[in-house]
């Protein structure tokens, strides 16, 4: 958050996962939308939404799938420190 | 951009005739293309006839070419030996944003593959339903017709590659022949190849013309059996007559068809050839898939959800509308279980889920070497529309540009033991298409990248766990004698390219 203490100095740190799409690769296959309908959505002319940049962990499992398996590698996940 | 301090890349030798390199473009492109490389380095220049070419190799400069935009470098004037194929007004490529529609169009999306490969499945099946117990074909003729009855399954839809038979490869192998150099300077010029090919076109569109003839005078199919054309039949022009001529509906299933078709069938026979030519690896590829359809496992239709009649064809409307599909597939024998519909031959073997399609490392690799080996498109081409600049040298407009999987997948510095087929190199932690994204680009790469790479793994493997599992194969000439025809711009396999077959008894892989 704007203005809020580093994480290390607020003396908490809480992982989070910030998903990363790379436009110029993506081609709207949809795998990422299989894999994790709650974050990914595809449009039917093929443009990608991701629907929470920012999941929980609880989704981290679903989403390291969609990552692995779309076919052009345009997402990645960056790991964070809130 | 500041251009002028730019110089024009160096030539490579030779081509000092009327028509430049244009005779050994057509003899020897593989051959002319290394030279370029090795005289000029990642940029360097030849000439077919008025035409500049500038070829590019390595990472640095094919990254470049893969990352232009249209304005920059525009694909649709680059191809003018396809156009007297797919007709006038069927562009060869289309922008990306276009392309995102296409392939939402050509049921080319996630959602459809599972589908697809208890499809392509079956038509693997049907086509060794007819083996003898041992026998010998034309890997060029099997992989050739059987490709065409996949992607008219997968692509058009069941109910008209029913209406398919070998014929419609034969003439369609004649489309893909009638791709020589020559275009560019004469896209009509009077040779034998050229008119084979204009020959092949029209007995394409007699035969799809038949066929939309008998769907008109016959009985209407039931909703389901609906396919991509009875939708563009029934699509009417302002003046009430049907708006798509038999010659367009030809031209366009021939564009959906031509980029899946000759490179899927090169690549199966080659990925077949080079485990062949590999026993250790064939054996790891046979285990792999032994393990994975072991205990019974199905390669499932899984696009159908439970009750719903078994439809896997290629029609998106109605697919779109089933919403999401359901994971895992029907049982056989489930009501509407197209085999049980149709007079095809059951599956003799158990299939396997969609999932462990995924997960075929040993067989996936073996294919992605025979793609970095023998890439089915060897030379990309573009023309340039603006100024470009690449690794320090200027490309003016007008100039054609190139980049060369069969070059840039054999480079030393990125590709230890370049020539030697090496399918560890993709697994874990090497992973070199992965580590080398610019130079490992049998599909191309970045904006242009082949929407189908993921349609035509799937494929192959699909087709390779068929026959794989029943077969076991031998090659039937001196391992050398298999090579890649490059006197057209379609790469072929050079005939004859023969191998042995013998059915399998179970777990009789390792022992002859």
């Amino acid at each position: 958050m704007p203005g809020s203490l580093p994480a290390a100095e607020r003396g908490v740190v809480v992982d989070g996962m910030r998903i990363v799409v790379d436009r110029d690769l993506c081609q709207g296959h949809g795998v990422c939308e299989s894999e994790a309908p709650e974050l990914f959505s595809v449009s039917k002319d093929g443009v990608l939404s991701v629907l929470n940049e920012r999941p929980g962990q609880d989704l981290r499992s679903r989403l390291e799938l969609a990552v692995k398996y779309c076919p052009t590698h345009a997402l990645s996940v960056v790991e964070e420190e809130e | 951009m500041a251009t002028e301090a730019l110089r024009v890349p160096p030539a490579v030798s030779g081509g000092d005739g009327r028509d430049g390199h244009l005779g050994e473009l057509r003899h020897d492109p593989i051959g002319l293309m290394r030279r370029v490389r090795e005289e000029c380095g990642d940029v360097g220049e030849f000439r077919l006839a008025d035409r500049t070419v500038v070829l590019l190799s390595g990472a640095e400069a094919n990254e470049v070419f893969f990352r232009a935009s249209e304005e920059e470098l525009d694909q649709a004037e680059a191809y003018p030996f396809m156009t007297p194929i797919f007709g006038e007004g069927v562009v060869f490529d289309a922008p990306p944003e276009r392309r995102r529609e296409m392939l939402h169009n050509q049921a080319l999306r996630d959602k459809f593959m599972r589908g697809h490969a208890a499809t392509i499945a079956e038509e693997v099946e049907a086509m060794v339903a007819g083996w003898a117990d041992e026998g010998e074909i034309d890997l060029l003729d099997f992989f050739a017709e059987l490709t065409i009855y996949t992607s008219s399954s997968c692509l058009i839809g069941r109910r008209f590659r029913d209406q398919l038979d070998r014929r419609f490869a034969e003439l369609y192998h004649d489309l893909e022949r009638g791709t020589d150099a020559l275009a560019y300077v004469d896209a009509y010029a009077p040779i034998e190849s050229f008119r084979r090919r204009d020959e092949a076109r029209a007995g394409l569109v007699e035969l799809v013309q038949q066929i939309m003839e008998g769907r008109r005078t016959g009985p209407a199919p039931v909703d389901e059996d609906r396919d991509l054309l009875d939708v563009l039949m029934s699509i009417m022009g302002d003046d009430g007559v049907p708006r798509f001529s038999a010659d367009e509906v030809t031209g366009m299933f021939i564009a959906m068809m031509f980029a899946g078709h000759h490179t899927t069938s090169g690549t199966a026979a080659w990925t077949l050839i080079e485990l062949l030519r590999h026993p250790n690896e064939m054996e790891a590829v046979a285990a792999e898939l032994d393990d994975l359809y072991a205990g019974g496992a199905k390669l499932a239709p899984g696009g159908d959800p439970p009750g719903v009649p078994g439809d896997r064809r290629a029609r998106p409307e109605r697919l779109r509308a089933q919403g999401e599909l359901a994971p895992g597939g029907d049982p056989p024998g489930v009501p509407g279980d197209r085999r049980a519909r149709s007079e095809r031959p059951r599956a003799q073997g158990e299939l396997v889920s969609y999932q462990a399609l995924r997960e075929m490392p040993r067989l996936e690799s073996a294919v992605k070497e025979a793609l970095r080996l023998h890439p089915p498109l060897i030379l990309l081409l573009r023309v340039a529309k603006e100024p470009v600049e690449v690794g320090g040298y200027l490309v003016e407009p007008g100039k054609l540009v190139g980049a060369t999987p069969a070059i840039s997948n054999r480079i030393p510095e990125d590709f230890p033991e370049p020539d030697e087929f090496r399918p560890e190199r993709y697994l874990d932690p090497r992973q070199e298409d992965l580590a080398n994204p610019w130079t490992w680009i049998p599909f191309g790469a970045g904006r242009h990248r082949c929407v189908g790479a993921a349609f035509a793994m799937m494929q192959l493997k699909a087709i390779f766990s068929v026959l794989l599992r029943g077969w076991k194969f031998e090659l039937a000439q001196p391992s050398e004698s298999y090579r890649n025809d490059h006197s057209k711009m379609v790469v072929q396999l050079e005939q004859p390219c023969r191998a042995r077959y013998r059915r399998r008894s179970a777990g009789s892989w390792s022992t002859v």
